[in-house]
């Protein structure tokens, strides 16, 4: 069974005349690594926020491990199984020390003290903050911070962590640990991940890639196949990667290169084919 | 339009408390009418300290800045003044807005400046054009807005007030691929008409190699790299070593040189890295 499963979801918000979901099917399967990429207006944060019933659909249904969102008694348990994490990490902080902050949610579900303790210092080592647990969270950086507000999550101990554009306002560090962050939750702890971006350079290390426009999911697969289909992306206003980019215009002088090389030394090699004959 | 000169500039934050930190020292340089610079450097560089004091928002603890060759630190009517030549737009403009409507946004600067109605709604209109807000959103809420035309506004209320040196720290941050673009053509183009001296902070290096006439590099509070995209980025490992992003063709470039396939130098975007490959290929052949 899939873990998260839409079924022909559709949404539109009030007083909108176009709908921001239009018939969505997708299923993902536990401890897979999912980005979402799309321009602005395309849907992916409400097809995030229909994740842990923030929203419920107008038509279709969402179902988390099989519980359907819009079913009111069982709202808490998809929120306690699927955390959110956000794009501003100064609005996600509730608390004056990094590990009361890290311990609020397990407080609020009433779970015993010892148990707390165990689960604040293990999500704060997860997340490379242990060291820092006794620090105040406005000192920190954007990256530090997001990286609490993922640790508060990962304490509830949630099947699933879903991030909409946790990296938006960080700087190229801060991107790069929040990434690894979640990539290593992902790899080492069976985490499943859904990780919601307009950066493709976030995308390439998921395990699939699903790209949104208008509403629609157009393009779905592994990152370098998606990426590999230059014009579509083109066509949606996205970016594709340097690496990408290069081997399709080489390809259009007639070299004879694959174009699902992601990073830059599996384009190197892709290259040096060619040149080595 | 106007000329920034840097001489020996230091600032200290906290000075004589045990959080002294020396944030910028031994600044020197010239930033010469009508240049389009990117400023480039980690977190903690200095590069934001260093542009606060280019129109007086930081007074240096020693050092002097010369806007047109006054020193814009001479008095309190020299800073007043320089905050009109030299104008500032901060990281995520847009929550700064404050008024009612766009057009009151905008015009808030211009009329500050006392200058009459026609004047202010010339200048409002002219802005806008430069950044590409349409005339119809004029009285709109600033709050209805898309985060892309939300920073636009903010952007063309400082330009409303035709600045000589325009600065802007970070302004695509946030933003997706297509409105990252939108907004480098809109400044560039603004640029191009206004004949403004232009300086951009950047954490993008791709956006960075794609615009920038003059690339300068701050390290650990002092400048470490100064000259044209060419000279920068064909240093890619110099640049690596300091921490910093460099544009992914000059990874791959140095990929294919691990290779024994070096490929010369610029090759920074994928068109140039491209064409030299074809080049390389080419002569291999022969």
């Amino acid at each position: 069974m899939s873990i998260i499963k839409f079924e022909k979801v559709s949404y539109s918000y009030p007083g909108d005349e176009l709908p921001s979901l239009c018939g969505i099917d997708l299923s993902i399967e536990k401890g897979q690594f999912v980005a979402v990429l799309g321009h602005n207006g395309s849907g992916k944060s409400t097809l995030a926020k229909h994740m842990n019933a923030i929203l419920v659909p107008d038509e279709g249904r969402v179902l988390i491990n099989g519980v359907d969102t819009a079913d009111e008694n069982r709202v808490l348990d998809i929120r306690r199984n699927v955390g959110m994490v956000f794009q501003n990490p100064d609005n996600q902080i509730v608390a004056n020390v990094v590990e009361d902050d890290v311990a609020f949610a397990p407080e609020n579900l009433g779970v015993a003290p010892e148990e707390i303790r165990r689960r604040v210092d293990a999500a704060l080592k997860q997340v490379g903050m242990y060291e820092l647990r006794e620090h105040a969270p406005h000192l920190l950086s954007g990256g530090q911070k997001q990286r609490v507000a993922i640790a508060g999550v990962i304490a509830m101990e949630p099947e699933i962590i879903v991030l909409d554009e946790p990296t938006a306002m960080l700087d190229p560090m801060g991107r790069e640990e929040v990434i690894s962050t979640v990539t290593k939750l992902c790899r080492e702890k069976g985490m499943t991940v859904v990780l919601i971006t307009h950066h493709m350079d976030e995308c390439v290390n998921a395990d699939r890639l699903v790209v949104m426009s208008n509403g629609n999911i157009v393009a779905d697969g592994a990152p370098a196949q998606v990426f590999s289909q230059v014009e579509l992306m083109e066509g949606e206003g996205l970016d594709v990667p340097d690496t990408t980019r290069l081997l399709y215009e080489l390809r259009k002088e007639g070299l004879e290169l694959s174009l699902e090389a992601l990073s830059p030394a599996d384009c190197a090699e892709e290259i040096m084919k060619i040149i080595r004959g | 339009m106007s000329t920034i000169r840097v001489e020996g500039l230091r600032h200290v934050y906290s000075a004589k408390t045990p959080f002294e930190k020396i944030a910028i020292d031994n600044i020197d340089i010239t930033i010469g009418n009508g240049e389009l610079v990117a400023i480039i450097g980690h977190t903690g560089s200095g590069k934001s300290t260093f542009i606060q004091h280019l129109n007086a928002l930081l007074q240096p603890s020693s050092g002097t800045v010369f806007v047109d060759d006054e020193d814009i630190n001479a008095d309190k009517l020299s800073r007043r003044d320089v905050k009109r030549k030299v104008g500032l737009v901060f990281q995520y403009p847009e929550y700064q807005l404050f008024e009612e409507t766009v057009y009151k946004d905008i015009a808030f600067g211009p009329e500050n400046m006392k200058l009459s109605a026609d004047e202010v709604d010339q200048r409002v209109r002219e802005a806008a054009r430069f950044v590409g807000v349409d005339e119809e959103l004029f009285e709109s809420s600033p709050l209805e807005l898309s985060g892309g035309q939300k920073r636009r506004v903010a952007i063309a209320g400082v330009i409303a007030m035709r600045p000589g040196v325009l600065i802007l720290d970070e302004p695509t941050a946030g933003l997706d691929p297509a409105g990252c673009r939108q907004i480098l053509d809109n400044i560039c183009q603004y640029r191009k008409e206004s004949g403004s001296t232009v300086i951009i902070v950047s954490h993008n290096m791709d956006d960075v190699a794609r615009i920038a006439e003059r690339v300068i590099v701050f390290n650990e509070g002092g400048i470490a790299m100064d000259g044209t995209p060419n000279e920068i980025f064909c240093q890619p490992e110099k640049l690596m070593d300091m921490g910093l992003n460099v544009p992914h063709s000059s990874l791959i470039a140095l990929e294919l040189k691990k290779r024994g396939f070096p490929v010369s130098c610029p090759c920074y975007t994928p068109q140039q890295l491209k064409n030299a490959i074809l080049a390389e290929k080419e002569a291999g052949v022969c």
